[in-house]
């Protein structure tokens, strides 16, 4: 019983924004619980709780440590980068809510404090320096965001996301465990960066059974950043659940198992990199080629973005594939610009979905530009930055990740990534044709709500920015690397 | 004392039988009585290797997937039961709406 540490009580000062967004989330539920009819407070109360989490993220971003609770959770700029497009993503989903919620009338309060406790599960996940802790804040996010998926109760598509989507989340969590249980007997510790010391200490880079555990780790990942061939589930998940939440996946999820993908590669196994690197190749040329090709025969814009997310994390897995600070801040720099471009997608799409058309449909779009110009501009904005059409942020994005995959020497991927990049243009810029080359066939207006507004605004201003001045953020990414690389 | 290995070769055949049956069978609660298994091999595993190393850690992590198995047990049957609802059917085959 060597390894028995002391215990000491840690300040929890440093922890302050997952505690305020753990008592934010049990607020939620009383207060839904007691108000009764004056339930138009919750957003308001839950958006509230976000920015100032996101307060408190900023105000303690001056003390990282590198061992809370025993070295079982780290707090770097990392973890702290990761956090902050967790929080932005939840923020979004909150304003595009509100609009949403009245349309289907869905009325549960559970609904925000699912949202929260999501929220903090990604939090712990991204800070996690040990597989236990990783595990919690894994299932902590993924158990609210089943029960999100599946909240339009009456709603038998809704049914079958969350159902197809909680089965493959649940089988990838077995693998993972099983993966780390084997990890677990061969180094006896669940510590990343001492798996790291002992990988070397007892000489098991060679070893095939460690190879298997490692194996297991990265399908489990692979499932949950949706990755081919684990992707199955994904386009039916995203298009039958409720469209604010097919936003938050595509965004704050996909993002923390990125962050938590990188760290357990990066930081507990850069020894076994010539093994992992051509196998993450592959999977990321084929969650490309996957994503980009089957979107292409997509009439539903839902399931059409659900496809374009599985391409878009092919591209974010050749950050990984770098496995240098380049390559990392990349991932870092891209998942924040997806998180402004998505949600700006989805808030369109939320926009034009009333009680007559659900607005998912490609042919809900036509002639769009004739009844409402702006929102069909805006959109235009967004399926560029998607595309990667410069000045949109979607360009430098690309262009970074691509640049580090490059100087890592997988030439041939990245020529790949282009073409199939161009492939994407095909069904980006098609919502655009049937936007201005169409007639409309009602001529309806859109009707728009002051949430609805706002996130729009904040995410055109984050596309156009990150766009136009790239440099700020690259900069703060890269800073917080010296950390995992150790 | 029975040795360490046999553990090991106990949850490996679990993991393989959680495994298959999740693939091949195509009722839905079979499908969780699957992954159950798939979970239990895991922590047969984790305590098996913790027993042999004398460190707590792996114990630790069992305590932990049973409470998390219990949690994720309960919401993916109120999954199923809001499915039943409305399809009246628990098996995958039929449950096919959204496709492509």
């Amino acid at each position: 019983m060597d390894t028995a540490p002391n215990f000491i009580l840690t300040p929890l000062a440093p922890l302050a924004p997952e505690l305020l967004l753990i008592c934010l989330g049990l607020l939620l539920v009383v207060v839904d619980l007691f108000l009764g009819e004056k339930r138009h407070i919750l957003p308001w109360l839950a958006a509230l709780g976000t920015l100032t989490g996101l307060f408190l993220l900023g105000n303690g971003s001056g003390h990282f440590s590198d061992g809370l609770f025993g070295g079982m959770y780290i707090l770097d700029a990392y973890s702290l980068f990761f956090k902050v497009i967790c929080l932005i993503g939840v923020l979004f989903t909150v304003m595009l809510s509100v609009r949403y919620l009245d349309t289907e009338k869905m009325h549960q309060g559970e609904y925000y404090s699912l949202l929260v406790f999501a929220a903090v599960g990604m939090m712990v996940m991204v800070s996690a320096a040990d597989m236990i802790v990783l595990y919690l804040g894994l299932e902590l996010m993924a158990l609210s965001v089943y029960c999100l998926v599946g909240l339009l109760k009456s709603d038998s598509r809704s049914n079958e996301a969350a159902l197809k989507y909680f089965l493959m989340g649940a089988f990838s969590s077995g693998i993972l465990l099983y993966g780390i249980s084997l990890i677990y007997g061969m180094t006896g510790t669940t510590d990343l960066q001492l798996i790291s010391q002992r990988l070397t200490e007892l000489n098991l880079a060679d070893n095939t059974l460690l190879f298997i555990a490692l194996g297991m780790v990265l399908i489990a990942f692979s499932f949950k950043v949706a990755a081919a061939p684990f992707h199955m589930w994904a386009p039916d998940a995203y298009e039958g659940a409720p469209t604010p939440i097919t936003a938050f996946m595509s965004v704050g999820p996909k993002a923390a198992s990125f962050a938590v993908l990188g760290r357990i590669l990066l930081s507990g196994f850069p020894e076994l990199h010539v093994h992992w690197g051509p196998l993450i190749a592959g999977i990321a040329l084929l969650t490309m080629a996957t994503g980009n090709i089957l979107a292409i025969s997509q009439t539903n814009i839902k399931r059409m973005l659900a496809y374009s997310s599985i391409a878009h994390a092919g591209f974010a897995l050749l950050g990984i594939l770098a496995t240098s600070n380049e390559g990392v801040s990349a991932i870092m720099n891209y998942m924040l610009i997806y998180a402004f471009m998505n949600m700006g997608a989805f808030a369109i799409i939320i926009m034009l979905n009333n009680r007559e058309r659900r607005g998912e449909q490609l042919k809900d779009y036509r002639g769009l530009a004739q009844t409402n110009p702006v929102a069909a501009a805006l959109m235009l904005i967004f399926m560029f930055s998607l595309t990667g059409i410069p000045p949109t942020a979607g360009f430098i994005g690309k262009f970074y990740l691509f640049l580090a995959a490059m100087n890592a020497g997988y030439t041939g991927t990245v020529i790949a990534a282009v073409i199939l990049s161009a492939v994407s243009a095909y069904y980006y810029l098609r919502v655009v044709r049937y936007m201005y080359m169409y007639d409309s066939e009602k001529g309806e207006a859109v009707a728009m709500s002051p949430s609805l507004t706002a996130a729009l605004i904040f995410a055109v201003i984050g596309v156009i920015g990150l766009g136009v001045a790239p440099g700020w953020v690259l900069e703060m990414a890269s800073q917080s690397l010296p950390a995992l690389a150790q | 004392m029975i040795p360490v290995s046999w553990y090991l070769t106990l949850a490996a055949i679990l993991f393989s039988i959680g495994v298959y049956g999740f693939l091949a069978r195509r009722n839905v609660i079979i499908m969780f009585l699957s992954i159950e298994l798939m979970l239990n091999a895991a922590n047969l595993n984790l305590v098996a290797v913790s027993h042999y190393l004398t460190d707590l850690r792996g114990q630790i992590l069992t305590f932990f997937i049973i409470a998390v198995a219990a949690a994720e047990a309960a919401i993916g049957l109120g999954i199923v039961v809001a499915l039943f609802r409305n399809k009246a059917t628990v098996y995958a085959d039929e449950i096919a709406q959204m496709k492509g």
